[in-house]
C-alpha cells in the first residue's frame, strides 16, 4: 500500500451504496427534529392537561396524550436528543477512549502494551449489560453517567480493533520511512498509522452506534438512564407499561421512532462498510 | 487439545477473581454508604457509626474484600439487607428460573438460526431468501423491550391469549400454566438473535460453499445433502459458535430487560431490585453469579470451536 488509503476518496467516486443514501437521509432527518425538538413541537413536554388524558391520536394530539395529558408527539420530540445523545455520546467516548489505546498497544510491545490487550480481554468477558449495571448501581442516575458507562463498555472492542489494523500498518514502508527519518512515537502513531488506520475504525464505530443506542436506551428502559420528568424514547416506553391496556399508543410511538432510528443507523453502518471496507468490495455485497 | 482447555479454564478464573475485585470495589469500597443502605434515611450518625463498626466497614478496603471473598469460596453469599434472608439461595433460586429462559431462548436460536441461515445460503437470490435478509434487517434493530410492549399489546391485550406477566412453579399447577408463562419472554428474547444468528450462518456458508473442498466434493459426485452436511456446514459453523458465545452476552442483556417487563422472577429482576433497593449483598452476589455464568458460557464456546476445527483438534495452536 503505497498509496494512502483515503475514505473521503472512494466516497467521492461516486459508488455510494444506496443502504448508505437512504439511512443517511432518515438519520439526517432525525437529527433535524432531534436539534429542533422543543421549538417545533406542539405543546410543552411536560405541560399537564387532566381533562385530555389517556386521548387517543387525533387532530390535536397526533400520537395522543398520556397520563398525565401530556402530548405524546411533542414528548418524542423533544427526547430526541437524549435518545441520540446517548447513542452517538457513547460512541464518541469510546472512539475517543479506544483508538489511542489501540494505537498505543500496537505501538509499545513490552509490558505497557501487553497490559492494556490483558485489560481489554478481561473486560470483553464480562456481558456488556452487566458492565453498564456495575457502574450506574451505586450512584444516583444521571444521563450523563449512562453515557459514559455505555461508552466505557465498547472502548475495548474499539481498542481491540485499532489495535489489529495499526499492527498491519506498523510493517508498511511509510512507517519505515518515518522511523528512519528519527520521527517520534507520537507523530508515528497520530500522523501516519491513524490517517490510514480510519477506513474500518469508521465503519467499527457506525455499526458500534446502533449498539449503543440499543444499550443505552435498554438502560434507560431499566430507570438507570434519563430520569422522570425528563423526556427519553427507552424511559417513555417504560413509564407507559402500566397503561399499556387502556393506551397502547403511549408507547407504541416513541418504540416506532426508535425503530426507524436504529434500522437506519444500522443501514448507513453496512453502508459505509460497503464503501470503505476492500474486502467487502471485492467480494460483492454477499 | 488438553493443554489447551487447561489454560482457557485458568483463564476464567482469572477473569472471575478480576472481576470479584471490580465488583467489590465499586459496590462497597465506594462511598456508598453499606451502613446507610441498612438503616435508611432517619439513621443518627451515631447509629451510623455503631453499625459500621459492627460490620468492620472502618476496616481498610483489602481487610474487607478479603473477608467477603473467603465467605464466597465457602459458598456464603452474605445476607440480603432488603429480604433479610440469605442471598446465596435467593440468587440461585433466581438463577434457576432465569437459566430456564436462557436454555430455550439459546436452543431455538441455535437450531432455528442455523437452520435459517444455510437455507439462505443455499436458496440464494430466492425469494424466500430475500424476505428473510430483509427481515434480518429489522429483526436485529428493534429492541428488546420494544418487542415486549408489542408482544404484550398483540398477545395479551387484543387476542387475550398469552399471559401479559408473572410466572408460575411447575409443581403448582402443572407444565401447561407453566409453559404459557414462558411464550412471550422466550418468543421476544429470540428474535433479534435468530435474526443475528442466522445473517452471520448465511454469509459464513456462502464463503465455504465457494471454498475448493465444496467443489471437490460436489466433483465426486456427493449427493447435495451429504455435502452439505458433511463438509460445508461443520466448516461454516465454527463462526457462528463463536457468534452464540457473544450472543450469550446479549442474551444476558436481554433477559434483564425481558424479566423486568414481564414481571418474572429471575436473576435479571433480581438485579435491578437489587440495585433499586441498594442491596449490597444482593447485587454482589447477583453480579458474581452472572459474571461466572458468562466466563463459564465462553469457556465452552472456546472449547467447542476447538474440537469442531480439526486444526486445532489435532494438536495445531491456537492463535
Amino acid at each position: 500500500m503505497t498509496a494512502r488509503a483515503n475514505p473521503v476518496g472512494i466516497l467521492r467516486a461516486g459508488r455510494l451504496p444506496p443502504s448508505l443514501v437512504m439511512g443517511g437521509i432518515v438519520v439526517a432527518l432525525l437529527v433535524a427534529l432531534a436539534l429542533l425538538g422543543p421549538w417545533i413541537a406542539p405543546y410543552p413536554f411536560d405541560q399537564f392537561n387532566v381533562r385530555a388524558r389517556f386521548s387517543p391520536p387525533d387532530a390535536q394530539h397526533w400520537f395522543g396524550t398520556d397520563e398525565f395529558g401530556r402530548d405524546v408527539l411533542s414528548r418524542v420530540l423533544v427526547g430526541a436528543r437524549y435518545s441520540l445523545l446517548i447513542g452517538f455520546g457513547a460512541s464518541a467516548l469510546s472512539l475517543v477512549l479506544g483508538v489511542p489505546l489501540g494505537l498505543v498497544a500496537a505501538y509499545r510491545r513490552d509490558v505497557g502494551g501487553e497490559l492494556i490487550m490483558r485489560a481489554v480481554d478481561v473486560m470483553i468477558s464480562v456481558p456488556p449489560i452487566l458492565l453498564g449495571l456495575l457502574i450506574l448501581a451505586v450512584t444516583p442516575p444521571d444521563i450523563w453517567k449512562t453515557i459514559l458507562a455505555v461508552g466505557i463498555v465498547y472502548v475495548p472492542i474499539m481498542t481491540r480493533i485499532t489495535r489489529s489494523v495499526a499492527l498491519g500498518l506498523l510493517a508498511e514502508d511509510f512507517v519505515q520511512a518515518a522511523r528512519a527519518r528519527g520521527e517520534s512515537a507520537f507523530y508515528i502513531l497520530f500522523g501516519e498509522i491513524l490517517p490510514n488506520a480510519w477506513p474500518p475504525i469508521i465503519v467499527e464505530t457506525s455499526l458500534r452506534v446502533t449498539f449503543a443506542i440499543l444499550l443505552g436506551s435498554a438502560l434507560s428502559f431499566l430507570g438507570l438512564g434519563a430520569q422522570p420528568p425528563m423526556s427519553e424514547w427507552g424511559l417513555m416506553i417504560a413509564q407507559s407499561r402500566p397503561f399499556i391496556e387502556q393506551a397502547p399508543w403511549i408507547g407504541l410511538a416513541p418504540g416506532i421512532v426508535l425503530c426507524i432510528l436504529l434500522v437506519s443507523v444500522n443501514l448507513v453502518g453496512e453502508g459505509l462498510r460497503e464503501a470503505l471496507d476492500p474486502r467487502f468490495a471485492e467480494r460483492g455485497s454477499p | 487439545m488438553i493443554a489447551y482447555a487447561i489454560r482457557r479454564l485458568l483463564y476464567v478464573v482469572i477473569v472471575v477473581w478480576i472481576m470479584s475485585v471490580l465488583i467489590f470495589a465499586i459496590t462497597q469500597a465506594l462511598p456508598g454508604n453499606v451502613a446507610y443502605a441498612i438503616l435508611g434515611q432517619f439513621a443518627t450518625d451515631r447509629q451510623i457509626a455503631e453499625l459500621e463498626l459492627l460490620l468492620g466497614l472502618k476496616d481498610p478496603w483489602y481487610v474487607q474484600y478479603w473477608r467477603w471473598f473467603s465467605r464466597l469460596l465457602h459458598g456464603d453469599f452474605g445476607q440480603s439487607i432488603i429480604m433479610q434472608r440469605p442471598a446465596g439461595p435467593l440468587v440461585l433460586e433466581a438463577f434457576g428460573r432465569s437459566a430456564i429462559l436462557a436454555g430455550i431462548a439459546l436452543t431455538l436460536v441455535a437450531i432455528s438460526g442455523i437452520w435459517l441461515g444455510t437455507h439462505s445460503a443455499t436458496h440464494r437470490g430466492t425469494l424466500s431468501d430475500r424476505v428473510l435478509t430483509l427481515a434480518q434487517y429489522f429483526f436485529i434493530a428493534v429492541p428488546e423491550f420494544f418487542w415486549a410492549i408489542l408482544a404484550i399489546i398483540l398477545f395479551s391485550v387484543w387476542l387475550g391469549w398469552l399471559p401479559a406477566t408473572g410466572y408460575t412453579p411447575i409443581g403448582d399447577s402443572g407444565f401447561g400454566r407453566w409453559l404459557v408463562h414462558l411464550i412471550l419472554p422466550v418468543a421476544t428474547l429470540v428474535t433479534g438473535l435468530i435474526a443475528h444468528v442466522s445473517r452471520l450462518t448465511r454469509s459464513s456458508m456462502l464463503e465455504t460453499l465457494r471454498s475448493p473442498y465444496v467443489l471437490m466434493a460436489r466433483a465426486k459426485g456427493l449427493p447435495e445433502r451429504l455435502v452439505l452436511r458433511r463438509h460445508a456446514l461443520p466448516n461454516a459453523l465454527l463462526p457462528t459458535i463463536t457468534v452464540l458465545a457473544v450472543d450469550v452476552g446479549i442474551l444476558i442483556g436481554g433477559i434483564v430487560v425481558v424479566e423486568t417487563v414481564f414481571a418474572y422472577p429471575g436473576l435479571g429482576r433480581l438485579l435491578i431490585f437489587a440495585i433499586e433497593h441498594h442491596d449490597l449483598p444482593l447485587l454482589q452476589a447477583g453480579m458474581m453469579v452472572v459474571t461466572t455464568v458468562y466466563a463459564l458460557a465462553n469457556l465452552v464456546a472456546d472449547l467447542l470451536y476447538a474440537w469442531i476445527n480439526p486444526r486445532i483438534r489435532y494438536g495445531g495452536r491456537v492463535a
